[in-house]
Parts: structure tokens; C-alpha cells; sequence
């Protein structure tokens, strides 16, 4: 069957999610993004919508199954408020999501529980190098194995929370396969940058550059355990997360920019009325809807076990990022003059809107 | 409810059986029927026509009621989106012969629409006789076009005789022809002509009319030659002192101040503008499959996966063009999933129609582009799916009004507020 609808349990949560998105994230997002400072009392109502929580099994601590297709609906709600909120609050997931997928049992007992039981802790991942030719598939970062343990070498870029993280998974090439570590804090030969990073968007998220040396792990911190695991349904989970954040993004910026033209007036009419602006707005409903739907599909197969999901992730983190650009590109244009200035969110919509074509990694279903 | 996209049985095996139909009816004599305009495909016409009153589809490409059989377990309807997948895999082996498939296409669509329950029945029925039969609408004229409330055919009652005088010119009438000249190898079919009985009135004017095949003082003018479509017949139509029976116009012959007329007209666009969308989107499927059939041939794979910034151009193309195919279809399949639910879709309808109006025209252009001489010699079908592809943006709205009915939907505007 076919069917387009949220059922009514991913109704509520997106209807919460949405709430939380309107009221908390967005009239904090401007201040955040100028100050580089994320409020510690919103990190946390985020966290007690229970994302998460909702994602695992009650026998690891939480209270449900994990399903792609709500993770990206909440994915997109949250992120239509803010995206450097939205990915704060969602960090732990980075660390939390791929153990529950791929994880072995040990690793489940061991993190699962008091990640999701407790406050908002910095738990975090580290896929992103800083290379012009990144490739999540082709790390340059490498894993070699050395009696029972991992030597890890390399550098990573983009770190959410690294600096107060408890623990992160590292993504090293092993044998020339992605695979990840888990490499608590503190752990010798680990070095976390002082200076955060300094992007074009999503500045309110405290990202940091960590260096590898000769970082060593026992066997049992690889994912998956001895036998690692498979890393496209992990590269999948976070291309749907990516693309749905995109999606979200263009919708803030096509409500924001639909809602000010039906106010400014030109010409003796609200430039809404005039058909330039009009189409405008018409090109970007539906290239955001179509997104939409390529996501959800994307969701869909993964959550049921289709081979083709890997390539439609692919495909909707490609699309859903061109299109962010096109759409909160417009945002600004329709604007015009006041677009271009901060006060209005249109300009920081269109540098987070950039991002996604390079920043898969800093979210995950 | 929930989200899903796992395609129903019964649609996935009449993908299979069309798609066999589609090879061996359609794509095998293509060109031929590209090349001989007007000529008229008997082959393919004759077996639909068999083999869709065999399967109880005698009155030709519908929903269908879709109820259940008694006794079987109620599922939710499907009939549009069935519709949807057929027409798409028909308009992939080509399109120009499924818009000639046999039934009662818009003209019985208006009928279903706007007519009484005994309209239905007197009109409708003959589209399950043994011969293929057609019918058309004729809304278009020259000076009316996408703006239909423009138009100016008239339509007198002629009290005494209780009939109907209908004067003017149609044009763009697809299956005028074979609608209306009376063939042998056909059934007698019928044109739905638009027409105001009070001019005055303006869209509470306009009525529809039956008026049948061989009616008197009605004439073929001429039949269009066109960039694509070519196996379409595409009439101009003049209406000079035709006289039709009182009975023949759909709905009330009285001018109230209601537009129920003209409503009938748009309803009948919501419904079919996601299945002109489907079509599109089967032309754009053929050229983008043969794109990929032909890159393979030559050793060209696509690396899918890449960061954007390691693919070539090629690949760049491909990976975009199966985006824009792909999500344009899940438009489309969510506008006729609301149809089958019940659910307003105007809004969807028109977005699935915009959409994919923008990429049939690019994938197809594109397609020929990257296949350089192979893509312009007429010895490939693709420079044909080109041609074919450019009607998905103009007919049944253009991308242009439909955008303008997005725009209005998303603001909630008035067609007066935003023209």
C-alpha cells in the first residue's frame, strides 16, 4: 500500500516536536547564532521530548522502536525551529543510534542505558575529515589492528561536543572499510582542539577539530564487536537525518519569506499578489513537498529492509541539498535588501541551507 | 494511517502485463506512427479495446468504482492511483498511443462529472460495445485558453423545437476526430462541447454539451500537425447552427447564481491533472532508461555514493535526473492516493502537474544532450521522447496557471487576489 500519512502516534510527537520548535528554538535561534552559545535550559527541553528515549528498546532503557521514517519527521520539525539547536539536542544520538543498530550486546548494556536514562550528555561521533576530497566511504583516518587492540591515526573535523563529550565513535578506515571505535574520553593520544570551529552557518553548535595519535582501543570498542559491522546502513541513517534537516531548514525559510510577502506592499498591492513573487513561492512549496516525499521513502525502505535504501538515502541527501539551496536562496531574494541583513533569520537559513551538501555526519535517524 | 510506500499487488502485476504491451504494441511501431501523422494505429486500438472490455474496463482508462467483492475483506481504494500506474507505464512505450487508447476519455469524464444519473447511463453505455469508441471535450478556442471563462461559443434554446443551437469554433480538441467522423472500425462516439447559455452570466453561464457524432452543421476542420504526440489527433472543430437535443446539456439549463456548471469543468482538472503528471513522467522514465541502457553499452557506469564533488558531469546529470523522476512521481502518487481517500487535493494535484512539466522536459532535453548526434538522429526514439515530453507543461494547465494555483492555495488566495 501506498499511504501519506503520519500515524497517530508520529502525530503527536510531531505536533510536541513542533511546539518545542516554534516557541523554544527559533526565538532563541538569532541570539544563539551571534553569541556561538546555545542555552544549556533549551539543550534540555529539547532532550525530554524523548527522541531518543522513544527509539529504544525498554530492555536498554528507553521506550520504543526505532523508526527512520519518525526519526525524520521529528528531524525535520526540529530543525525547521533551528538547525544548530535542533543537531545540539540530537548529539547523543550520533554515539547512541549506530550502537543500537549495529552494536553488540556488550556495547548495548554498557552506553545504551545511561545515555538514555540520564540528563543530556554530550555522547558524540567524529565521521568528518577536513579534506577538500572527503568521502565518508574513503577515510583517510586509519584503524589498524595490533595484537587485541585498534591503533587509531588521523584527524577529524567538525566534532559536535567533543570537548565535553564523554565518549565518541570514531570512523577509521579499516582494511578500506568504514568502521567505527569507541574511544572514551581521555583516552591517551586523543586531542581535542581549544579553538572551536568557525563555519559559515550553524555557529551556535560548538564543533571541534580532534586529533588521533596512536589512540589505542581494545578489540571489544570496535561497533559491532570483533566482527565490526556494516557501515551503509549507518552512512544511510545519517544521509535521511541530513536530508530531512534540509527539508525543515526550506520550510522555515518558505514560511518565513511567504509570510512577509503577503505584509510588504509595492505598488499598491502585497508583493505576494504579484506573480514574480508569487511563483516563487510556488517553486518552493513544491520542491520542498518533493523532497519530503523522497525522504520519507528514503525512511521508509530502510525501516523495512530494502536493498534499494542505501542508494535513495543517497539520492535524498543529493536532492534535499540542492533543493535547501535553492529554496532558502530564495527566502533571501524575496526579501530583497532586508534579506540580506541578520535580523531578519532568512540569511542564516541560507548559510545553514549550504551546509548539507557537505555536513552529513552531525545528525542521524 | 501511516507512511508507506510499498506498491499494492495488484498495481505491481498490471505493471508487469502493460509493460509487455508496451513493448510489443507500442514501441515496435513508435516511429512509424511518429512519422505518418493522423495515421491511426488499428493494431493497438483493436487489442485495448479487446482486451480492456475482457477485463471490465470496457468504458476505457478509469478509476473504476473499486468497490470490493462481497465477501472480501475491505481494503482502501486504489482505482487512481491503478490509474496513475497504468498510464504512466502505457505513456512509457509511448505516449502518443495512450492518448488514443480506446474509451471515453475527458469527453465521458465530463459526462461522469456533470451529467444526471440518466445521462450516465444514455451516454456512457456505449463505450462497452464491441467496437472501440471515443469520446472528447472541447473547451479550448482560439481566444480562450487557459483563461476558459473567455470563452464564446453560444449555446441558444430554441423553445419550440426543444433544442439546443450551438455556434462557434473549438480548437486543440484531442480525439476530435475519431470522437466525432464516423469510422468503420468504430463505434459511435461523441464531443463534449463548452458553451454559455448567458454571456451575461459569465462562469455561471457555462454549460456542457453532448452533442453527438455526425450531428449536423458540426465540422472537422482541420487536424493539427504537431511537435510530438503525433499518433494523437488533434482537431479544430466548428460548430455552425448545430442543433442538439434539449436533454444533452449536463446539469441545470437554468443560469442560477451558483457556478456549479463551470465547477464541474475544474473538479474534472483536479482529478486529472496528477494522471497528465503520470504520463509525463512514463516519457521521461523511456528517455532516462535509455539514457543509462546506452552509457552502460559504452562503459560509462555511475558511481553512486560519490561526494558530489568527485562525480563527473555525467554522473552529476543522472544522479539529478533520477531526483527530479523519482520525487516528481511521489508527487503524483500521493495527489491520486488523496483522490482515492477523499481528500481535497487541488493544491497536490497542481504541484504534481508543475513538477512534472519542469522534468519531463529536462530529463528529455538532457538525455539528448548527453547523447550528443545519437540523441538528434532519428534512428533512436529518444529525439521523439523529447518532442512528446515538451506537451507534459502545456496541457491540461500549463505549468504557468498551475503554478498560479499553488501560489493561491499556499497564500490563500482568491483567483482575484493573486491573477
Amino acid at each position: 500500500m501506498y499511504s501519506f500519512e503520519p500515524n497517530e502516534e508520529q502525530q503527536m510527537l510531531v505536533d510536541a516536536v513542533g511546539k518545542y520548535a516554534a516557541n523554544d528554538l527559533h526565538p532563541a535561534a538569532h541570539e544563539a547564532e551571534e553569541s556561538r552559545e546555545l542555552p544549556k535550559k533549551l539543550i534540555s527541553k529539547g532532550w525530554e521530548l524523548g527522541l531518543l528515549q522513544a527509539s529504544v528498546p525498554e530492555s536498554f532503557g528507553g521506550f520504543g522502536d526505532r523508526s527512520a521514517v519518525t526519526s525524520a519527521l521529528a528531524v525535520e520539525e526540529m530543525a525547521s525551529g533551528d538547525l544548530a539547536g535542533a543537531l545540539a539536542v540530537m548529539t547523543p544520538s550520533l554515539f547512541a543510534t549506530p550502537i543500537l543498530l549495529v552494536g553488540s550486546e556488550e556495547q548495548k548494556k554498557e552506553y545504551l542505558p545511561k545515555i538514555i536514562e540520564g540528563e543530556w550528555r554530550p555522547y558524540t561521533a567524529a565521521l568528518i575529515e577536513y579534506s577538500f576530497d572527503f568521502d565518508a566511504n574513503d577515510l583517510r583516518t586509519t584503524a589498524k589492528l595490533s595484537g587485541s587492540d585498534y591503533v587509531l591515526n588521523g584527524e577529524k573535523a567538525f566534532v559536535p561536543f567533543a570537548k565535553d563529550s564523554e565518549a565518541l565513535i570514531v570512523y577509521a578506515n579499516l582494511d578500506d572499510q568504514t568502521q567505527g571505535f569507541i574511544v572514551p574520553k581521555n583516552t591517551a593520544g586523543l586531542s581535542i582542539a581549544d579553538e572551536r570551529e568557525k563555519l559559515m552557518g550553524i555557529n551556535a553548535l560548538p564543533l571541534y577539530r580532534v586529533k588521533l595519535d596512536n589512540v589505542t582501543v581494545p578489540a571489544a570498542n570496535r561497533l559491532g564487536g570483533a566482527a565490526g559491522h556494516s557501515f551503509e546502513l549507518i552512512l544511510a541513517s545519517m544521509q535521511i537525518a541530513s536530508a530531512s534537516a534540509a527539508v525543515g531548514v526550506s520550510k522555515a525559510s518558505l514560511e518565513y519569506s511567504m509570510n512577509y510577502a503577503k505584509e510588504r506592499e509595492a505598488f499598491g498591492v502585497k508583493i505576494a499578489q504579484k506573480q514574480a513573487i508569487a511563483f516563487m513561492l510556488a517553486e518552493m512549496a513544491t520542491e520542498i513537498e518533493a523532497m519530503r516525499l523522497l525522504v520519507w521513502e528514503a525512511a521508509w525502505m530502510l525501516d523495512n529492509g530494502k536493498e534499494e535504501a542505501v542508494k535513495q538515502a543517497y539520492l535524498a541527501v543529493t536532492g534535499a541539498a540542492d533543493m535547501a539551496m535553492m529554496v532558502t536562496d530564495r527566502g533571501v531574494q524575496i526579501l530583497g535588501g532586508h534579506g540580506y541583513i541578520r535580523e531578519h533569520p532568512v540569511e542564516m537559513y541560507m548559510r545553514n541551507g549550504r551546509g548539507f551538501a557537505m555536513l552529513t555526519g552531525l545528525a542521524i535517524v | 494511517m501511516t507512511i508507506e510506500f510499498e506498491t499494492p499487488k495488484p498495481i505491481a502485476q498490471m505493471q508487469t502485463m502493460l509493460q509487455s504491451v508496451a513493448e510489443n504494441m507500442m514501441r515496435s511501431v513508435s516511429r512509424e506512427f511518429d512519422e505518418n501523422e493522423h495515421a491511426i494505429p488499428w493494431d493497438y486500438v483493436e487489442f485495448m479495446h479487446t482486451a480492456m472490455k475482457a477485463a471490465g474496463l470496457g468504458g476505457g482508462l478509469t478509476p473504476g468504482d473499486d468497490k470490493p467483492k462481497e465477501g472480501a475483506e475491505k481494503r482502501p481504494p486504489i482505482g487512481y492511483q491503478r490509474l496513475a500506474a497504468q498510464i504512466e507505464m502505457l505513456s512509457w512505450g509511448d505516449v502518443g498511443f495512450y492518448l488514443i487508447t480506446p474509451g471515453g476519455g475527458l469527453g465521458a469524464a465530463a459526462v461522469q462529472a456533470a451529467g444526471s444519473p440518466e445521462q450516465r447511463i444514455k451516454f456512457l453505455a456505449r463505450f462497452n460495445e464491441d467496437k472501440p469508441t471515443y469520446a472528447a471535450m472541447c473547451m479550448t478556442e482560439a481566444g480562450a485558453g487557459s483563461d476558459t471563462s473567455a470563452i464564446r461559443t453560444r449555446a441558444l434554446l430554441d423553445e419550440v423545437a426543444q433544442e439546443w443551437v450551438i455556434n462557434g469554433e473549438k480548437i486543440f480538441v484531442t480525439g476530435g476526430d475519431k470522437s466525432f467522423t464516423e469510422y468503420e472500425k468504430l463505434g459511435k462516439g461523441f464531443i463534449v462541447v463548452w458553451a454559455s447559455i448567458d454571456p451575461m452570466a459569465g462562469r455561471a453561464g457555462m454549460r456542457a454539451f453532448v452533442v453527438e457524432s455526425g450531428t449536423k452543421g458540426v465540422s472537422i476542420v482541420k487536424l493539427e500537425h504537431k511537435l510530438g504526440i503525433r499518433a494523437s489527433d488533434t482537431a479544430v472543430i466548428s460548430l455552425v447552427d448545430a442543433r442538439v437535443p434539449y436533454d444533452n446539456v449536463l446539469g441545470s439549463a437554468t443560469v442560477e447564481k451558483t457556478t456549479t456548471g463551470f465547477k464541474g469543468a475544474m473538479a474534472t482538472f483536479d482529478a486529472t491533472r496528477p494522471l497528465v503528471a503520470a504520463s509525463g513522467l512514463g516519457v521521461a522514465r523511456a528517455g532516462l532508461e535509455f539514457l543509462k541502457e546506452k552509457l552502460t553499452e559504452n562503459g560509462v557506469t555511475i558511481r553512486y555514493g560519490l561526494p558530489r564533488n568527485k562525480l563527473t558531469s555525467i554522473e552529476r546529470d543522472v544522479i539529478d535526473m533520477e531526483i527530479q523522476l523519482r520525487s516528481a512521481w511521489l508527487l503524483v502518487l500521493k495527489a491520486v492516493w488523496m483522490a482515492d481517500n477523499k481528500k481535497s487535493n487541488a493544491l497536490e494535484s497542481s504541484m504534481s502537474k508543475v513538477r512534472a512539466g519542469d522534468v519531463t522536459s529536462k530529463i528529455t532535453q538532457k538525455a539528448v544532450e548527453i547523447m550528443g548526434p545519437l540523441g538528434y538522429s532519428r534512428e533512436f526514439l529518444l529525439e521523439k521522447w523529447f518532442r512528446d515530453a515538451k506537451i507534459t507543461d502545456i496541457y491540461e494547465g500549463t505549468g504557468q496557471i498551475n503554478r498560479l494555483v499553488v501560489a493561491r492555495q499556499i497564500l490563500g488566495y482568491s483567483g482575484k487576489e493573486l491573477r
